[in-house]
């Protein structure tokens, strides 16, 4: 693949952005002078501030160029990922559960489960979730160090060291504030960066209906009914009709349901973001603001994944094709950087690869002040040095700080040596995450759910999901990481995504199901221990005296209505 | 906390814009025939321009808010705790 040239000016933006960055952790060091302003922003944060920041954690480079590379692979039915995936998950997050996160004054999601249950439950979530984001920022490192390696023909070490030490300066210096400021600041820059692509893009290919066109095309070459690529929801009847590969009920209950609502309800990702929030209607907004930008994010990097395959189906008239892995099938993760190169000069370039840079940075700064609060709170206060000073916790944090990134590092250096580990690390953390999801529904929902009932719940929920995933069998794949290790193979998907999809579908009823009567055979923890941490227990926060725009309930439904709408638009 | 996050962002988005557009200004036009002919160095710099600016300006206004907001809270008592602690049920 040939690589980009970048000109002088381009790598002056490139500068200008490292200099802020790195300038607002310098700037933010003095205000850092207890753990809480370490790992909460005190709770200072302004709603807007912290619903961007929410956003942004999650909008690591993996996502910007993955959702492409779905927009491309499977058109605009990537965004179910959005419109019924994200969305209404955020919604509820906003709602119906921030009053127990906020309200309860846990520090993290691992401490509200100690909260609500019992220490065995905190300790696994801790130490998995700990687990996770470490290897998540190595995972994502080790994508950029390849991709801008491909793209410019920098060094693997080079790529990887840089933006890793960029991210360990701003997060020691100024904590999770300087890691929430800088993901505002962050989003701003991935919106400027990609508008002109989408812009562009749109302008080359004749506008929406120029590309539907041309993608009817592309679906009649892959054997799909023409609006294959440009309808979300009229080809969903039946798996085999859409690129997906899923109907609509496991796309509605696996991606709607369990998975978007497992990862933006429990994730302590996200949901730290709306606890550094400065009250609690700021913290119920937190996601409600996110959910209006998530929304229109479809466009900005579904849009150009879609104007790339159909300009490769046509690469006659335009000179554009995404290139081929080695073994043939075609490369859709390069979809952004050669979009950006295609169409970007010098000077936009630059905007563009600091849009892709910043995506990354958030992404990792998202994961390395997750992994220094859980540790810190979960894992070294709870278990290793109790009773020390809130000067010794904050110095902690900052440790933590720098050995979560270099471990992260050593993740990013051994996927280079073995790419199988990491395939097997993502597929077992899939398995812990999915059933999440119903512990905390219960937990929140119901008082009578017990500790030993949500202990029992996890773990069988996790061997469901394990073994689901290891009797059944995406197509077109080999035995092992894609599932059927367990020797048969009961059942045949006809996607690996469908596979995932069902596999959260049993994983989550399968914790639901055992936590219940579990719960049902144990004893209860006391009402009174649970004031603030159950719903039927806890009042309802008032939203009396807000204007209409702050209350949670009306910007829940706004944000429920445009996604409705943004569905029946696209169908 | 006593830095609004708008006057970072609206001066890195002023210096950004204002790089891009001079150097679009003062570029060769051969370089934007990948572009589709348009100048986008010059016509998004311009945007990017007034973006950070109507940032600074709000960040200007927010900064000296938060400064007098520390100002009064130290000469006053210890700020109201607006809904932060959840009152249960019975108490």
């Amino acid at each position: 693949m040939n690589s980009i040239e970048l000109a002088g000016v381009d790598y002056a933006i490139l500068g200008i952005y490292f200099a802020f960055v790195v300038g607002i952790g310098v700037a933010l060091k003095r205000y850092m002078r207890s753990s809480t302003d370490f790992f909460l922003s005190g709770r200072t944060i302004p709603a807007w501030v912290a619903g961007l920041a929410f956003l942004s954690a999650n909008l690591g480079a993996q996502e910007v160029i993955g959702m492409a590379a779905s927009g491309a692979k499977y058109g605009i039915a990537t965004s179910h990922f959005y419109w019924i995936g994200a969305v209404p998950a955020m919604a509820f997050v906003g709602v119906f559960m921030m009053p127990f996160y906020y309200g309860s004054r846990a520090r993290s999601v691992p401490e509200y489960l100690r909260l609500r249950f019992d220490e065995k439950t905190r300790g696994f979530n801790a130490v998995s979730f700990a687990a996770m984001t470490v290897f998540s920022s190595g995972i994502s490192m080790y994508a950029m160090g390849l991709l801008l390696g491909a793209l410019l023909g920098w060094d693997f070490d080079f790529s990887v060291l840089v933006s890793a030490g960029i991210v360990l300066a701003y997060i020691y210096l100024g904590g999770l504030t300087s890691a929430i400021y800088n993901e505002v600041l962050q989003f701003f820059l991935i919106v400027g960066g990609f508008i002109p692509l989408v812009w562009l893009g749109l302008k080359d290919v004749g506008g929406w209906s120029g590309l539907t066109t041309r993608l009817a095309e592309t679906a009649r070459q892959a054997g799909f009914q023409p609006g294959a690529w440009t309808d979300s929801w009229a080809h969903m009847g039946s798996a085999s009709a859409n690129p997906m590969g899923i109907e609509w009920f496991g796309l509605a209950m696996g991606l709607g349901f369990v998975l978007s609502f497992g990862y933006w309800t429990t994730d302590f990702l996200v949901v730290q973001r709306a606890m550094a929030a400065n009250s609690m209607s700021a913290a119920r907004r937190t996601p409600l603001i996110a959910a209006f930008p998530k929304m229109l994010f479809p466009f900005l990097v579904i849009v150009p994944g879609m104007i790339a395959i159909a300009l490769t189906t046509h690469a006659g008239q335009s000179g554009f094709t995404l290139p081929a892995k080695p073994d043939g099938s075609t490369n859709y993760d390069m979809t952004i950087p050669l979009m950006l190169g295609h169409y970007f000069p010098p000077g936009l370039l630059g905007l563009g690869l600091t849009a892709l840079m910043a995506s990354f940075m958030s992404g990792m700064a998202g994961n390395v002040t997750a992994f220094n609060t859980v540790w810190t709170y979960d894992i070294y206060q709870a278990y290793i040095n109790r009773s020390a000073s809130d000067a010794h916790y904050l110095r902690m944090g900052r440790f933590a700080t720098v050995f979560g990134i270099g471990l992260s590092l050593l993740t990013a250096y051994a996927t280079t040596q073995f790419n199988n580990i990491m395939d097997m690390l993502q597929l077992v953390f899939a398995f812990v995450n999915a059933p999440l999801f119903a512990t905390f529904l219960l937990g929140m929902f119901w008082k009578r759910a017990s500790a030993h009932g949500a202990f029992a719940g996890l773990l069988g929920g996790t061997a469901a999901a394990a073994l689901h995933h290891g009797l059944t069998m995406p197509a077109a794949a080999a035995v092992g990481f894609k599932g059927g290790w367990l020797g048969t193979v009961v059942h045949g998907y006809p996607s690996e995504m469908a596979q995932n999809f069902w596999t959260a579908i049993f994983a989550w009823t399968t914790c639901f199901m055992v936590t219940i009567l579990v719960s049902l055979v144990t004893a209860p923890r006391p009402d009174r221990e649970l004031r603030g941490l159950v719903y039927s227990l806890t009042e309802r926060p008032r939203d009396t005296g807000l204007a209409w725009y702050r209350k949670p309930s009306a910007l829940a439904l706004t944000v429920l209505a445009l996604a409705l709408l943004l569905n029946v638009v696209f169908f | 906390m006593g830095l609004d996050i708008r006057l970072p962002i609206g001066l890195m988005f002023s210096l950004l814009g204002s790089v891009l557009a001079a150097f679009g200004l003062w570029s060769d036009r051969t370089i934007y025939a990948r572009s589709l002919g348009y100048n986008v160095n010059l016509w998004w710099g311009l945007v990017l321009l007034a973006f950070g600016l109507v940032f600074i300006y709000f960040g200007r206004r927010g900064t000296r808010a938060l400064r007098s907001a520390a100002h009064s809270a130290a000469m006053t008592s210890p700020a109201s705790v607006e809904e932060r602690t959840p009152v249960p049920h019975g108490q």
